[in-house]
């Protein structure tokens, strides 16, 4: 009897350290996991963008700067092309930041609410949603890039 | 030449998604304040010379994620000033930056109108 009592409680205490274990395990997988998907997907938008820009500059004789912001219009058009016909959101709940960290997550963030708000009108529907999150994104880049002007313009530039 | 190109595009663009991954799942960070920070790091990264090095190294790695767009909106204030005096950061950062802003609201709108929600599963 009392070796089998002995046996139950070490049994209960490789239960408790194994439930220990798999609280500890699990955050990180998943964590590793997201990472991973992230970085994959984001990689690959970021090589689509580069690949466009190189278009742009070899055939359509931008230079490079108008290279570069051809290839992330590019990449916005697809962003809200593949919104409207529902893709894009099956895409992001993959990636996670991978899809929000690139500028389709910007125009996503645009195509999504005012399409979602189209029942409120026009104007106060469409029209204000599509700034909902692009509009703080814009206040606060907008407020830091003449801040840094006008610093620039203070210590002699 | 190329490949090794593209092969910085991906790693440099895909380790700013791991980082901001990493963020949200540690922080409980939303989507929207995760692309304020990176736009506003942008901005100060641009502004003290860090960002612009990391472009020439990582093209569209660099620019395509928001820190990219913030690096545009503090060049483009910072161009400005050197240009036209004070005027130029209140001038400069948009003008620079209107290439993806008004791609971003006009294919935006334009999806807006042509395509109905999707009910939500």
């Amino acid at each position: 009897m009392k070796k089998q009592d002995q046996q139950n409680s070490a049994k209960e205490l490789l239960r408790k350290q194994y439930a220990r274990m798999v609280e500890k395990v699990t955050p990180s997988s998943k964590l590793l996991e997201g990472c991973l998907r992230s970085f994959w997907v984001g990689g690959l938008i970021c090589t689509l963008g580069q690949a466009f820009s190189d278009l742009g500059y070899r055939y359509l004789s931008l230079n490079s700067t108008e290279a570069s912001t051809f290839g992330s219009m590019v990449l916005v058009f697809i962003t809200a092309l593949l919104t409207g016909i529902g893709i894009f959101d099956r895409i992001g709940k993959y990636a996670g930041a991978g899809t929000v960290v690139p500028i389709t997550g910007f125009a996503n963030a645009m195509v999504s609410p005012a399409m979602e708000y189209r029942p409120e009108g026009w104007v106060l529907g469409t029209g204000a949603k599509l700034f909902t999150i692009a509009g703080p994104v814009l206040v606060y880049g907008i407020t830091a890039s003449v801040a840094v002007g006008l610093i620039y313009c203070l210590i002699g530039g | 030449m190329m490949l090794w190109t593209y092969i910085k595009v991906f790693l440099c663009g895909g380790m700013l998604c791991l980082m901001g991954e990493w963020i949200i799942l540690k922080t409980k960070l939303t989507p929207a304040r995760i692309l304020v920070a990176y736009i506003t790091a942008g901005v100060i990264l641009s502004a003290v010379g860090l960002y612009g090095p990391f472009v020439s190294f990582a093209q569209a790695g660099a620019t395509v994620p928001l820190t990219g767009f913030g690096h545009i909106l503090a060049q483009g204030a910072i161009a400005a000033v050197q240009e036209k005096g004070w005027i130029g950061a209140f001038t400069g950062g948009l003008t620079a930056a209107a290439g993806g802003i008004t791609a971003a609201v006009f294919f935006g709108f334009l999806t807006a109108v042509l395509f109905k929600p999707k009910a939500k599963q």
